[in-house]
């Protein structure tokens, strides 16, 4: 569903490589030519991107869990043929990210492996609880239109296979923010009670949707090289700027109070003025202290567990049917 | 309700309440493939019911639509067979109910293409093409487990042990099978038994295994007589439209 950078101040250690090869990379990067599987590069390059990918996927995975637990609530038929067909989506986005991460060296189990015990990251959002049916839509509105300000500068970004799984699955998070924002208008006009409900999803969401653009441009060490590498394309700041700028119109246009009592418009800027996040609770969620952190593992780690004997049975009949294939001939 | 309103109804129910127990397992699923397949299969299960349930409600003609029917009737109301409504269990179990009901399906829909009521039919041949995917997907995991290793052949024993009871229900022909039938509409359940039983037996011998022992069947599904599990998964599905009346979503 998105990225974060949460690298903190991990610097990429220097690896000696042939300086000619390194000047020819960066040349190449710098014209915006697109590095693909079999081309050389940075070993610091790989390792950034095998991070950030598959901390991209484990999202999309953990990310099903929070909608995943309103499915079976859906309140018409509609609406759970939506949210089905969105979490399964981002299950598909999973997968080709996994796959164009494999494309750098790094497998998909070993990356699970990576996330289940808590080695990798995935993004601060999804440590949140859904507890009403209007979290479904505040998901769509605000995480996945987070997700698709992160994410549409990455369909140029430099590595071939990641630009690629971009393209397709921004034209998905748009139709998930449509959706989304659909759900949450719909409550907006709703009965009372709807209305209080989409306004409190509102209240518990903002906060950690500005999150997810990832730490200040002051505390994100990576991000000069991230953009030199144009792994990244514009900054944490300028991110969430934008999507302050773009997303409190729509709450105003359907009545809901955004929960920032700084929040103004600023002539001068021609942008929003608002308030500070709470980088404590950011930092504190990205160690794993999010309020529900604990059940999402726990479920990851439930159906890793519990599917073992399936992937064991898939492999072993597998072996079977190829080595009595091979009899036969 | 008359014969033929019932009759779309518990088509409707059939895939509404197994598109519900798939929709469990979101999420959840032995590896990110399966996940992905089980989502497929239980938006497919939900999109037959939006139109088979919005379909009873107009030959009713009393302005209940689908979400009515869906959200808004009690246990006794529902006339799914007891087999789409068995739980999860393992992944084996799952795949025990798929294989039974998508097998049913498919040579239901198949007929039912050639329905006089062109509502029917036209439902029919758009799903049938799902239900195929459906079973053939079913299938091969049922071979899978059954020749895979020791402990997934075990666990795909017990599921269609679990399961077993209720595959005679679907065959079953009540007075509102046998008019839908004699209509024109509906199906002759029954004449499907014979072709399901070849299918089933075939898939089985790829799995190298045996065919649960015949035993008593349980039935009342389609009369709103269930098992216990059905009122916890309504409770469930219903819970926003029961505890906002009134409200639209």
């Amino acid at each position: 569903m998105h990225t974060t950078d949460m690298s903190g101040n991990k610097k990429a250690e220097a690896v000696a490589e042939d300086p000619a090869k390194v000047a020819a990379f960066e040349r190449r990067v710098a014209n915006d030519e697109f590095i693909e599987p079999k081309d050389w590069m940075p070993e610091a390059y790989r390792r950034t991107l095998v991070r950030q990918m598959s901390q991209h996927a484990h999202s999309e995975i953990v990310g099903m869990l929070p909608e995943g637990n309103w499915i079976s609530r859906a309140p018409s038929l509609r609406r759970k043929a939506i949210l089905l067909a969105k979490v399964q989506d981002e299950a598909g986005h999973g997968l080709y990210l996994y796959s164009a991460a494999e494309t750098l060296g790094t497998s998909r189990d070993e990356m699970t492996e990576a996330l289940l015990s808590g080695k990798a990251k995935y993004s601060t959002i999804f440590n949140y609880p859904t507890l009403t049916w209007a979290d479904i839509g505040a998901i769509g509105w605000l995480v996945d239109g987070a997700a698709i300000m992160n994410q549409v500068p990455l369909q140029r970004t430099s590595y071939g296979p990641y630009a690629r799984a971009m393209v397709r699955i921004c034209k998905e998070e748009s139709f998930h923010q449509r959706q989304g924002y659909e759900i949450m208008m719909h409550l907006a006009a709703g009965t009372e009670a709807q209305q209080r409900m989409a306004q409190d999803a509102l209240n518990r969401w903002w906060w950690p949707s500005l999150m997810m653009f990832g730490p200040p441009d002051d505390k994100s060490p990576n991000t000069e090289q991230s953009m030199r590498w144009r792994i990244k394309r514009d900054t944490n700041d300028e991110l969430r700027q934008k999507f302050v700028d773009i997303t409190v119109p729509q709450a105003e246009a359907i009545g809901l109070t955004v929960p920032d009592p700084a929040l103004k418009w600023n002539e001068a800027r021609g942008a929003y003025d608002f308030g500070d996040v709470d980088w404590e609770e950011f930092y504190a969620v990205v160690k794993g202290e999010g309020p529900v952190a604990k059940e999402r593992m726990q479920a990851r780690v439930k159906a890793w567990d519990d599917g073992a004997w399936v992937r064991d049975a898939a492999r072993v009949h597998a072996e079977k049917r190829a080595a009595a294939k091979l009899a036969a001939e | 309700m008359d014969a033929i309103a019932t009759y779309a109804l518990r088509l409707g129910d059939d895939s509404l309440i197994l598109g519900q127990r798939l929709g469990e397992w979101c999420g959840h699923a032995p590896a990110l493939e399966v996940d992905l397949s089980l989502a497929n299969v239980a938006l497919d299960q939900v999109g037959q019911a939006t139109h088979f349930l919005a379909l009873a409600g107009e030959i009713e003609g009393k302005g209940r639509d689908g979400d009515k029917l869906a959200f808004h009737r009690d246990v006794m109301d529902f006339t799914n067979c007891l087999l789409v409504e068995q739980p999860n269990g393992d992944f084996a179990q799952t795949i025990a109910r798929q294989f039974l009901f998508s097998h049913y399906q498919e040579l239901l829909f198949a007929a039912l293409m050639a329905s006089k009521d062109a509502r029917f039919a036209a439902i029919a041949a758009k799903a049938v093409k799902e239900v195929t995917y459906h079973a053939t997907l079913a299938s091969d995991w049922v071979v899978r487990l059954g020749d895979g290793t020791e402990e997934s052949r075990a666990r795909m024993v017990e599921g269609l042990e679990w399961m077993w009871r209720f595959a005679d229900e679907l065959f079953a022909m009540d007075d509102v099978d046998a008019a839908a039938f004699a209509a024109g509409v509906g199906v002759d359940k029954a004449a499907l038994r014979e072709p399901w039983d070849q299918r089933i037996d075939a898939v089985l011998a790829d799995a190298t295994l045996e065919r649960p022992a015949a035993r008593r069947p349980v039935l009342g599904g389609r009369s709103g007589r269930h098992s216990e599990h059905l009122g916890h998964l309504l409770s469930d599905m219903q819970f926003l439209q029961r505890a906002y009346p009134g409200a639209t979503w």
